[in-house]
């Protein structure tokens, strides 16, 4: 029978000293620093997307990360140039996160030759294969198949390469989630799950249709190390990142991240909220990942409130430059509609 | 007659289905608080409760399948997909089950279900939320598949699906939620299998479905400025296909265009065209028969390559003039 709430605690210790946390996880104040600046940058690109979308600038949906920065930032920072990454619908921040050009990303939202897909493929697939990463799915769930042919090729060519796959509490309620688990755990697969549950797949409230939560006791029953903490302290998500990361880089197989975070916003545009309370986005609200962590660093003295103002403008000065590169970019050639359906 | 949107149309027919019969229940995802992805089914879990409406997790081959065990043993499920893009992810229960489980067991069994599905392209979503997949179901045997293009139609044969003893795949395009249409109060249904004439004509005869009548319908009221008289023919029920309307539209008008929104390789036009070519029909041709389809490739996002991909009014026009012209 599935329960209304997640109740369960979590294995990570609540970040409450930034300091000691960093030097504990080998982090640089620098690095910190960065951290936040991305979190503050995804902020903007998704509250920019909004705008865009508002002024009818946008053909299509999107699927919003605001309240969710810290899984982003926190996964980004593990991820290594040279891992792979395998991602969902809800997607732009794990792509600013890993490093992605903002620019091409804003560019792809508006449809435009100069996005990552050259317009083709919009904000639920935006890739950029080349620079491994996969792209991001409009079928939930399906790059968690996907996941283990990754891990597969990593394994055959022998290289340390890891096998990122991003995922929502939704789509870890699909057939081949079993299946790609199961398959990951008996070869000792180099893939890490983030599921990033954010307590609902569009208006499916994750105890309401999930026999039992957390999503990491599955993992567990196939006999993979599975973690459930809070998706809104991002250097916990970094610490239990950076461990995953190392087992699965050290060919000891598959781990299993679970992070509890909020979709503050609606699933997509179409969403009118009716199946949540006011109340309820409101507590979220309080538990603002950004706001968490900038206090963190103000409160040990790693960066100043003068700082943190820079990098808020620095930041919206990053997101309008990306839609002033995307407005003023070219339409895709309608007569080059069909290429690329073959190599 | 009040005028209603295809929405409500569909809407209304679960509801009234619903409650003359309490063996119907909706099976699929976000169909209660939320309505359905496209509003489709907005309270209807109000009014019959979490018995008769189902809210399942994201688990598609589950729903379908779920339909099929409950169908098998007397209940009428109605299992909503929430993009007919989905259907490659419950062709297992669809066509192995579903459709064969009739015949495979001697007639001893029935499987009155109804899976909607909506369609298409057109609102931005992409190469994962866009796609007309009809063909893919019409090849399956013991399948039924519906495709209305306007509220009447939509009301009427969504009834008739559900009160069918086969598996019936009903098809509704996007675009079509907020088209309006004139509704008689009360009850009423329209057979499977039997097309539906939308606008008399003499000199051809477009075949085409859902979203296309409507813009076949702008075109042939563009060409009659030139003196071009077109009837257009709405199938209605795919599979079963009405033939003998179909052909004898294009006896009486000697040439044939069939349009649908789905890629032209092995799409339905070629089915339609080779139905008749194989009747008397035949022989009444005065010009090669035609098809004018979306293109072969993956829905694009852009808004501008994504109109290019599918057939638009000024195309089906162009069609038009070509073939009465005689340029084929
Ligand atoms: C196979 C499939 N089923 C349904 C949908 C429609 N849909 C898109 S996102 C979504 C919710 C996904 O929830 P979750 O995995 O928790 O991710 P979140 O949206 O919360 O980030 C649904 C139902 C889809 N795109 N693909």
């Amino acid at each position: 029978m599935g329960s209304n709430k997640i109740n369960a605690a979590y294995d990570n210790e609540e970040t409450t000293d930034a300091r000691k946390k960093a030097a504990e996880l080998g982090l640089t104040n620098e690095d910190l620093v960065s951290m936040y600046e991305v979190m503050v940058e995804i902020r903007h690109f998704e509250e920019m997307a909004t705008t865009l979308y508002g002024l009818g600038k946008v053909h299509g949906t999107m699927h919003l990360s605001i309240g969710q920065e810290a899984v982003a930032a926190g996964a980004g920072f593990t991820l290594q140039d040279k891992d792979y990454l395998i991602n969902h619908h809800r997607g732009h921040g794990h792509f600013i996160a890993s490093g992605a050009d903002v620019n091409k990303m804003m560019a792809e939202f508006l449809g435009k030759e100069t996005g990552f897909c050259h317009g083709r493929g919009g904000s639920m697939h935006i890739a950029d294969v080349t620079a491994n990463n996969l792209g991001a799915q409009g079928i939930v769930a399906a790059q968690i198949a996907m996941a283990p042919g990754v891990g597969i090729a990593i394994k055959m060519r022998k290289t340390d390469q890891v096998a990122l796959v991003i995922f929502g509490d939704g789509a870890a309620n699909r057939g081949v989630f079993l299946e790609s688990l199961n398959m990951s755990s008996i070869w000792d697969l180099p893939v890490v799950y983030l599921c990033e549950n954010n307590h609902y797949g569009m208006s499916a409230e994750v105890g309401r249709v999930s026999g039992k939560v957390p999503f990491k006791d599955r993992a567990e029953a196939l006999g993979i190390p599975g973690y459930f903490i809070d998706g809104n302290d991002v250097l916990a998500v970094y610490e239990f990142m950076k461990n995953a990361f190392s087992h699965a880089r050290s060919g000891s197989g598959p781990v299993f991240v679970e992070t509890e975070t909020y979709r503050i916003l609606g699933h997509s545009k179409s969403d009118r909220n009716l199946y949540r309370t006011k109340d309820e986005i409101n507590q979220w609200k309080e538990k603002d990942p950004i706001i968490r962590f900038r206090d963190l660093l103000l409160e040990a003295d790693i960066i100043t409130v003068k700082q943190v103002d820079e990098i808020e403008k620095k930041m919206a000065k990053v997101i309008e430059d990306a839609v002033e590169f995307a407005e003023n970019s070219p339409e895709p050639n309608i007569e080059d509609v069909m290429e690329w359906v073959y190599a | 007659m009040p005028e209603i949107t295809f929405r409500q149309a569909i809407h209304d027919a679960l509801v009234e289905e619903m409650r003359r019969d309490s063996s119907v229940f909706l099976i699929g995802e976000d169909i209660g608080t939320y309505g359905g992805a496209f509003g489709v089914t907005a309270g209807i879990l109000d009014e019959f409760g979490r018995d008769r409406v189902w809210e399942t997790p994201i688990s598609e081959e589950t729903i379908v399948g779920s339909a099929v065990g409950a169908a098998i043993v007397g209940m009428k499920p109605i299992a909503e997909i929430m993009f007919m893009d989905f259907l490659t992810l419950v062709l297992d229960p669809l066509a192995n089950q579903a459709a064969k489980v009739r015949y495979m067991f001697g007639g001893k069994a029935t499987v009155p279900m109804v899976v909607r599905m909506p369609s298409g392209s057109g609102t931005g979503a992409a190469a994962h939320h866009s796609q007309s997949l009809e063909t893919i179901l019409m090849h399956i045997p013991g399948l039924k598949v519906v495709a209305p293009s306007t509220p009447y139609d939509a009301k009427g044969l969504l009834l008739s699906a559900i009160r069918d003893p086969n598996p019936v795949c009903f098809v509704e395009h996007k675009l079509l939620y907020k088209t309006k249409g004139e509704v008689p109060n009360g009850e009423y249904t329209i057979p499977l299998g039997v097309a539906d004439i939308k606008r008399e004509g003499t000199d051809l005869t477009i075949v085409t479905s859902e979203i296309m009548v409507h813009k076949s319908l702008s075109a042939a009221e563009d060409v009659s400025k030139e003196g071009i008289s077109v009837e257009i023919l709405d199938p209605r029920t795919l599979l079963p296909l009405d033939v003998d309307t179909i052909t004898n539209s294009v006896m009486k008008t000697g040439r044939l265009l069939v349009v649908h929104e789905a890629v032209k390789t092995a799409g339905w036009a070629g089915e339609i065209m080779a139905s008749v070519s194989e009747s008397p029909a035949w022989d009444y041709l005065d010009a090669p028969m035609r098809r004018l389809t979306g293109k072969d490739v993956p829905i694009p996002y852009n808004r501008f390559l994504e109109r290019a991909a599918v057939p638009q009014e000024e195309d089906i026009v162009r069609e038009i003039q070509a073939i009465v012209s005689n340029q084929y």
